[in-house]
This record gives structure tokens, C-alpha cells and sequence, in this order.
């Protein structure tokens, strides 16, 4: 079935609600375009990280390996990516340090879970630990960077309004995201190798009766997926915030998990979903600090509202989404399960 | 050119402690039905792993269409020509039926999957064949029999040439079945060779052209349906005459064991045990007959202690019992073989001789105080595996690895060596092969001559009229006919199953008054 018709399908409530915000930023952008552009940019930016890490955590949950180790895999990734920056002055040496860093610890994920068996989830936490265990002693305070990604405007689109601040005026990494987020939903359902993905996520003794390689299907799969939270690690240091402190992942990589159920494993749905969370971020930080005088009255009440009531919002709808409200979400059907050829 | 699109010469396989295939040799022609029958452990399904390259054989050729082959997995049993389509369906449930079709072997323009060209081949082979299917229906909406078409026109995909179907049947409805059959014989017309595998008798007969049974690992012999009968077969399944008609002398009814009056179970406020009374008697067997679904899954557990009913008395031995509670209930001497082994007869996991002491484990001699004596245990379980000829390892095999058969055989051991007064039998040989199914009712046989009251609940109208004294018909939870065995007949029974009237309804008291109106 088109994933287009199943994406309109299930999830009718939320497109209705996009929609509808969609209008609100419009209105809000004819009272003061600057702040609307600003709100819009910042959502966009803090967007990043989580959508690579959802990608990573669902090529890897479609073929049946649950990540929970993204977190660990985004610290580390950020911290090699710091550290060859810091020495080398390379940005583009740095980037690839960090998706090297980011698959490296996927294959190492794999092995626990598919050569291992490990229960998955421990696997994850091994990551972690291991991550946070080896920035925290090998960070020195006082390096100093030469330098972080620029932004680049794309001429023309940079000028159409809303949209041109929003999405043609960002960085290179930034760009990169915007692009795989595509290049994965056309892999994951236009193509041979996703459809045998998702098989092996499903049913793996099906698969693995018309003859493919169940084990080898998902080491690739969570090692490339590790890549792209490496490259999540490298955003952060390179592009985003340009230095490194210590745990400066804050919690992302399980945000980031939040934001792949809430998208339903769908590349397209959770960027959506990690533009909200995005959103309700960058909208909190704006509303704090605002003062009274430049909210337009009808949305005074919005000020009233302690600031970290908007931020919770995201994980609220996460928990609702969890919770069976609005439609079932349903993972893959052998998701955490290790596969055992007879 | 050979006149055997496969053959299979002298194909041995060893498992830890088990001959699975001893020097099995095995042909098809193409363009017919060779029926592979067997009980469960005879080698059937290893012997196929083999040719469909799941399992590799320690001895022994393959060949196809004349040229010797080796198969090291099932992309290369595909190359060849052999398609499987197993029991338990290879099925992506979320996928369609055209994706699940291309899945490993994808139909592609440039990088994309081309899904138009998937559906247009489904539909082409869909008419060729006479299997309609819709391509683009999610596998799981799709009935039982539609998926088990689309496994076969998988195999048909990959060009198959000889097809194995594994236990097909199973899973159909009897118009299900038909409707198989037909399409086997179409693709026999078509020159595609099939290996039927399964231990149905009646089935073998109606389409095998060749029938090979094997028994222990061993090919015994290959025949012809217009050569042999079901009573020739299950012979050769099980290594001796087997009676299928089990043989029982005449009932002694003694006193009343069980009683049940006015029981009523409900489920969301709907009966679905209605005003139930029943009598069982010591040394007689009570066969209570129906369709599954009208009640006696719920009369079941609300006699054996699993169920609180809303309303009714049971009474075991003279003694008013209270419900949902089992042990109190098997303390006085209740028996239970339940519907579902696997849930609720056995724990899967634990060894045979846990198993079997299930119901006694608390008492002496398998515990002392609050000491478990382990060497008890296994001694008691050494001695049933060998009065009850269950095959195993070891007492200290996991229960799961025993065959269907020797599972309920477990189950039969641990219920039939305490003490007992009464019998729940319910659909005791579900799932079973013949050699197994002769020997329960063997033995439930002999615990009614020994006198105990037997109540067998089963769907199978065979059964209950080759083992019960009397006969119950339930139908939408009631009781609408009870008759001496010896004056019931199976068209008359069915009638009453189905919930209509027929003549000689009932002695004592009726129950059908107003209830059997359809």
C-alpha cells in the first residue's frame, strides 16, 4: 500500500492539528515577522539531533533491534567529532569522525544483539555507559575549537518568506539531515533492501525462508543507523554549539526515541513530530523571554502559563500517543526478539 | 531424462540421541500427488527440511530431474524448483499479498521496487492456476485458506516444480479443504510435482497417487490408494494392527460420582452454560457431544475449579464441592485432561518429571515438610515414562521437546496414578496421530472397568461413538438430548448438535423443551 495513504490514514488527527498550527504561524508571522522567523529557525535547529536519532533508533527497531544506546552513540560521536576538530581543524574530517564513531558503536550494539543475544535494552545501556564513561574521563576543559560549520543561504529560496529563514539559510550539516530524512523514507519503502528490512522486523522466519539473511540484514542496518546518530554527535559540536561539555547530549538520544513512535517509525511522520518538539522548545525559550508589552493580547494568557508547561507538551502528546489514545501504535512485530536460525 | 523429477537415495540424519532419517529414499514424477504420511517423530518433516535446505543430511543424494544436487539452503532448493509451503504460514501478516510474493526475490525498475509489475504477475498466475487472490490485500485480513494460496502461488512464482506442502490441511475448514484438492489438481495438470505431507488417512486416500509411509526414520513402504484402506495404513504408521475401533466390553454403572444441577455460567452477561444438570455414574463414560463453541469450554472449567459459575451445585463423590477451587477438587479425586495441553496441562519449560507430579508435588513422597525430595520425583517419573511408553530423552527433558503425542501421554500418567473417582476428558486426542490416539482411549477405557466415572467432552462424533456409554448433546449451553449409546446414531446426533429436533429425544428427565427450536 502507498505509505502516503497509510501516512493520511492513521494519523488524520494529526494532520488536521499540523494544519491547523500551520495557520497559527502564519497569523503570527503578519504581527511580527522577526520573532515568527526566529521561533522558526530555532525549532528547525533543535530538530536535528532528534530526527537523526529517530532514524537511527527506527532502521534499526524496523529490523528488529531495539537502540536505546543513541544517546551514548550521539556523546561519543560528538566528542571524537570535538576532539579532531580541535587537532586537525577539519570540519569535514571531523563530521566523518563522528558518523565513524556512531557506527562503530551501532556494530558493536548488533553483535551484542544479534551474536550475543543480550536482552537489547541492556545492550543500550552498555553504550551509554561506556560513552559517558569515556568523555567524562578523557575531557579536558580549555580546548579550544578553530572553528564551526557556517550557514550557508541558498540564493533565491533564502528570500521566500517563513519558509526561506526557516529552511534556506542553514548550514551544511543541517541540509545533510533535511536531505537523508527523504533518502531514507524512499529506502526503507521504495526499495528491495527496506522492504526486506522490514521483513526481517516482522517475521524473521519468514524471511529467512525465502532465503535472506536475517543476521546480516540487521548488522548493516544498526551499524549504518549508528551513523546517523554519530553524525546527530557530530551536529552538536560542529554546527549547533561549536565546543563540547560534558553529558552536552542532555537527554536527546531519548527524546529522540519519543520522537520515532510518535512519527510511527516513519521517516516522514517523525520528522514532523521532531519539528514539534522542536517548536515547543524554541517557543518556550521565546516566551521567556518576552516581555509583556510584545505579546499581542489575545495571546497574553500564553505568558501566564509557567514557561516549562509548553516544553512539557511534547512528552505529554508522547505519553498520550503511548498510551493507545487516537489509534493503535504498533512497532514491529519482532522488535527486541534475538533470532535464532534453527 | 529421468522419469523422476526428484529423487532422494539414501538420505540419513542424526540428531543428539535420535535417528531422524535412516537411509530414506524417496521419489515424485512430476505431475503427481505422493502423499509422505506418518506420525508425529516419523522423519516427515526432517526429510523435507533436508530437501528444502534447512538442515543438511549426514548421508545420502539428491537428485533433480537426474542430476545429483546440493542443497545448502533454501535459495538453493528455490533455484531448483522445490517450493514449501509450511504449516505455520511464512507470511509477512502487515505486508500484502504482493510484497509478501517478491519478498527475497523482488521484481525491480532501477533502484525502486516496481509493486505494478508484482501485482500484474500475481494476477497472471492468479488466472493460470485458478488460485484467486487480490494483490493487494494485507495478508492478515485474509482468511486462513486465501494465505495459504498465497504461499503457494510464492512457490509458483519462483517457478517451482515440485512443491511440498506440509500438514496443509490442518488449518481448513472442510469446504477449505475442497477447494484445495481442486487447486492440487490443477497444478498436477500442469506438471508440477507435489509431496503431501500429512497423517490424515481419509485425505491420503481421496488424492494421493502415491502413498510412502515412514515410521522411526525408516521408509516402511510405498503403495497405491486402490492397493490399501485406512486400517492397511495406520498399520503401517504404527508397526502393527492398530484397532480403530477400540474394543470395550458392556458398562457396570455403580453409584452416582458426579453430580451437576442447574449450573449457569455467564460472559458479559450473556449463558454460555445455561441451566446445565448432569449425572455421572462410577465406571460408565458420559460422551458429551457438540460443536465447539456452545458451552463446554466454560462447563469444563467450572468443573475442574478454573471457573466461578453464577449459579449451580456440583456435588463429587456425595460431598457438595466449592467452586474454582482445583486442589480441593482434586484432593477428592477429580481427574482432568484439559482442551489446550500446551496451556493448561503442562509447564512448557520444566522438565517431564516436574510435569508429572503437577498435582502432588506438596505431598509426601515428593516433599517432605517443606523440603523438595528430587529423588523421588525422578524415580516416579522413570516409572510412568516406562508404563506409559513415553518417548523422551530423559525424566529431565524439558516437556516442550516431547511430540504432541507424548505430551499428552505426560499428562495422562500424572492424572491417571492417584487416586481417582472422576474423569474430565476434554478433546483428549486433539491434534494427535493414530498410534496415539489409540492408546489414550485405551486407557481411558480401562479406568472406567476400574470404576471411574468418566465425562468426555470432543467435537469428534467418531470418538464419542466409539467410547461412550451415554451420550449429551450441548448446544447454546444446554443439555438437548441424552440418549444410551447403543440407540444413537450419527445422523441423529447431528441433528441435535445442530440444534434441531429429532425423534427420541431424550430419556429421564428433557431438557430440550423449548431450547432445541432453531
Amino acid at each position: 500500500m502507498n505509505p502516503w495513504r497509510t501516512l493520511w490514514h492513521y494519523n488524520r488527527g494529526k494532520v488536521l492539528a499540523a494544519a491547523a498550527l500551520v495557520v497559527f504561524v502564519v497569523w503570527a508571522y503578519t504581527r511580527d515577522p522577526q520573532i515568527v522567523e526566529a521561533v522558526l529557525a530555532s525549532s528547525l535547529r533543535l530538530s536535528i539531533p532528534l530526527i537523526l536519532g529517530a532514524l537511527c533508533g527506527l532502521i534499526g527497531e524496523r529490523s528488529g533491534v531495539i537502540n536505546i544506546g543513541i544517546e551514548g552513540q550521539m556523546l561519543l560521536a560528538a566528542f571524537v567529532a570535538f576532539l579532531v576538530n580541535v587537532y586537525t581543524g577539519n570540519l569535514l574530517l571531523a563530521t566523518l569522525s563522528g558518523m565513524l564513531v556512531g557506527a562503530v558503536l551501532g556494530f558493536f550494539l548488533a553483535f551484542m544483539s544479534v551474536t550475543l543475544r543480550i536482552d537489547q535494552i541492556i545492550g543500550g545501556t552498555v553504550i551509554n555507559m561506556l560513552a559517558f564513561g569515556l568523555t567524562g574521563y578523557f575531557y579536558q576543559v580549555g580546548l579550544v575549537t578553530k572553528g564551526k560549520f557556517a550557514p550557508i543561504p541558498i540564493p533565491g529560496l533564502a528570500d521566500i518568506p517563513i519558509l526561506g529563514a526557516m529552511f534556506f539559510r542553514n548550514p551544511p550539516l543541517t541540509y545533510l539531515t533535511l536531505l537523508l530524512i527523504f533518502v531514507v523514507q524512499f529506502w526503507l519503502f521504495y526499495t528491495p533492501w527496506g522492504l526486506r528490512t522490514r521483513a526481517v522486523g516482522e517475521h524473521p522466519r519468514a524471511a529467512d525462508t525465502v532465503g535472506i539473511d536475517v543476521y546480516k540484514m540487521r548488522y548493516l542496518n544498526v551499524t549504518l543507523a549508528g551513523s546517523l546518530a554519530g553524525l546527530a554527535g557530530a551536529y552538536l559540536t560542529l554546527e549547533a554549539v561549536g565546543s563540547f561539555e560534558r553529558a552536552m547530549t542532555n537527554g536527546q538520544g531519548f527524546v529522540a526515541l519519543a520522537v520515532m513512535i510518535f512519527g510511527r517509525w516513519n521517516p516522514i511522520l517523525a520528522w514532523g513530530a521532531a519539528l514539534l518538539f522542536g517548536f515547543a522548545t524554541a517557543l518556550q525559550t521565546q516566551l521567556q523571554f518576552m516581555n509583556a508589552a510584545q505579546i499581542p493580547a489575545s495571546l497574553l494568557w500564553l505568558k501566564q502559563i509557567p514557561h516549562q508547561f509548553i516544553g512539557m507538551l511534547p512528552y505529554l502528546l508522547t505519553i498520550i500517543v503511548l498510551a493507545g489514545v487516537g489509534g493503535r501504535t504498533r512497532p514491529p512485530a519482532a522488535v527486541g526478539q534475538p533470532y535464532v536460525k534453527e | 531424462m529421468s522419469e523422476f523429477v526428484l529423487e532422494v537415495r539414501g538420505i540419513t540424519k542424526r540428531f543428539p540421541g535420535v535417528l531422524a532419517n535412516d537411509h530414506v529414499h524417496f521419489d515424485l514424477r512430476p505431475g503427481e500427488v505422493h502423499a509422505l504420511l506418518g506420525e508425529n517423530g516419523a522423519g516427515k518433516s526432517t526429510l523435507m527440511n533436508i530437501i528444502y535446505g534447512l538442515y543438511q543430511p549426514d548421508e545420502g543424494e539428491i537428485r533433480v530431474a537426474g542430476q545429483p544436487v546440493h542443497i545448502r539452503g533454501p535459495h538453493d532448493a528455490i533455484r531448483l524448483g522445490i517450493g514449501m509451503v509450511h504449516q505455520h504460514f511464512m507470511l509477512i501478516p502487515v505486508f500484502t499479498v504482493a510484497e509478501n510474493l517478491i519478498l527475497g526475490a523482488e521484481v525491480t525498475r532501477g533502484p525502486m521496487l516496481d509493486l505494478e509489475r508484482a501485482r500484474q504477475v500475481v494476477r497472471h498466475l492468479s488466472e493460470e492456476y485458478g488460485l484467486q487472490v487480490d494483490p493487494d490485500a494485507r495478508v492478515e485480513d485474509l482468511p486462513v485458506g486465501v494465505q495459504q494460496r498465497v504461499e503457494i502461488l510464492k512457490a509458483l512464482y519462483r517457478e517451482a516444480r515440485i512443491l511440498i506442502l506440509d500438514e496443509p490441511t490442518a488449518v481448513l475448514t472442510p469446504q477449505e479443504v475442497e477447494d484445495l484438492f481442486h487447486i492440487m489438481h490443477n497444478l498436477k495438470a500442469r506438471g508440477v510435482g507435489i509431496i503431501f505431507i500429512t497423517h490424515k488417512l481419509k485425505e491420503v486416500l481421496a488424492v494421493a497417487d502415491r502413498i510412502t509411509v515412514m515410521r522411526r526414520g525408516k521408509v516402511v513402504g510405498t503403495t497405491v490408494p486402490a492397493e490399501t484402506d485406512e486400517r492397511g495404513l495406520a498399520a503401517m504408521m504404527v508397526g502393527r494392527e492398530v484397532v480403530l475401533e477400540v474394543e470395550k466390553g458392556p458398562a457396570h454403572p455403580g453409584e452416582v460420582v458426579l453430580e451437576v444441577r442447574d449450573l449457569r455460567v455467564e460472559e458479559h452477561g450473556v449463558p454460555v452454560v445455561d441451566g446445565v444438570s448432569l449425572q455421572v455414574r462410577a465406571g460408565e463414560i458420559l460422551g458429551l457431544a457438540g460443536v465447539q463453541g456452545n458451552g463446554q469450554t466454560e462447563l469444563a472449567e467450572a468443573l475442574t475449579g478454573l471457573r466461578r459459575p453464577q449459579q449451580g451445585t456440583l456435588v463429587l463423590n456425595g460431598e457438595e464441592m466449592p467452586f474454582e477451587d482445583a486442589r480441593v477438587l482434586i484432593e477428592h479425586g477429580l481427574a482432568h485432561i484439559p482442551e489446550d495441553r500446551q496451556k493448561h496441562g503442562l509447564v512448557m519449560p520444566f522438565s517431564v518429571a516436574d510435569n508429572m507430579v503437577l498435582c502432588t508435588y506438596y505431598k509426601p513422597p515428593f516433599a517432605r515438610g517443606l523440603q523438595r525430595q528430587p529423588q523421588a520425583i525422578l524415580e516416579n517419573a522413570e516409572r510412568l515414562i516406562e508404563q506409559f511408553d513415553v518417548r523422551t530423552s530423559g525424566p529431565l527433558a524439558p516437556v516442550a521437546t516431547l511430540s504432541g503425542g507424548n505430551q499428552q501421554k505426560v499428562i495422562v500418567a500424572r492424572e491417571f496414578s492417584r487416586p481417582v473417582r472422576f474423569l474430565l476428558a476434554n478433546q483428549p486426542t486433539r491434534g494427535l496421530d493414530v498410534g496415539s490416539i489409540e492408546y489414550i482411549h485405551k486407557r481411558i477405557i480401562e479406568m472406567r472397568d476400574q470404576g471411574v466415572g468418566v465425562l468426555l467432552i470432543s467435537a469428534e462424533l467418531d470418538e464419542i461413538l466409539s467410547l461412550a456409554d451415554r451420550i449429551a448433546v450441548m448446544y447454546e449451553g444446554k443439555i438437548v438430548a441424552e440418549v444410551d449409546a447403543v440407540e444413537a446414531d450419527k445422523t441423529t446426533l447431528g441433528i441435535w448438535m445442530a440444534g434441531g429436533q429429532a425423534q427420541g429425544a431424550g430419556h429421564g428427565t428433557t431438557r430440550s423443551a423449548g431450547a432445541a427450536a432453531s
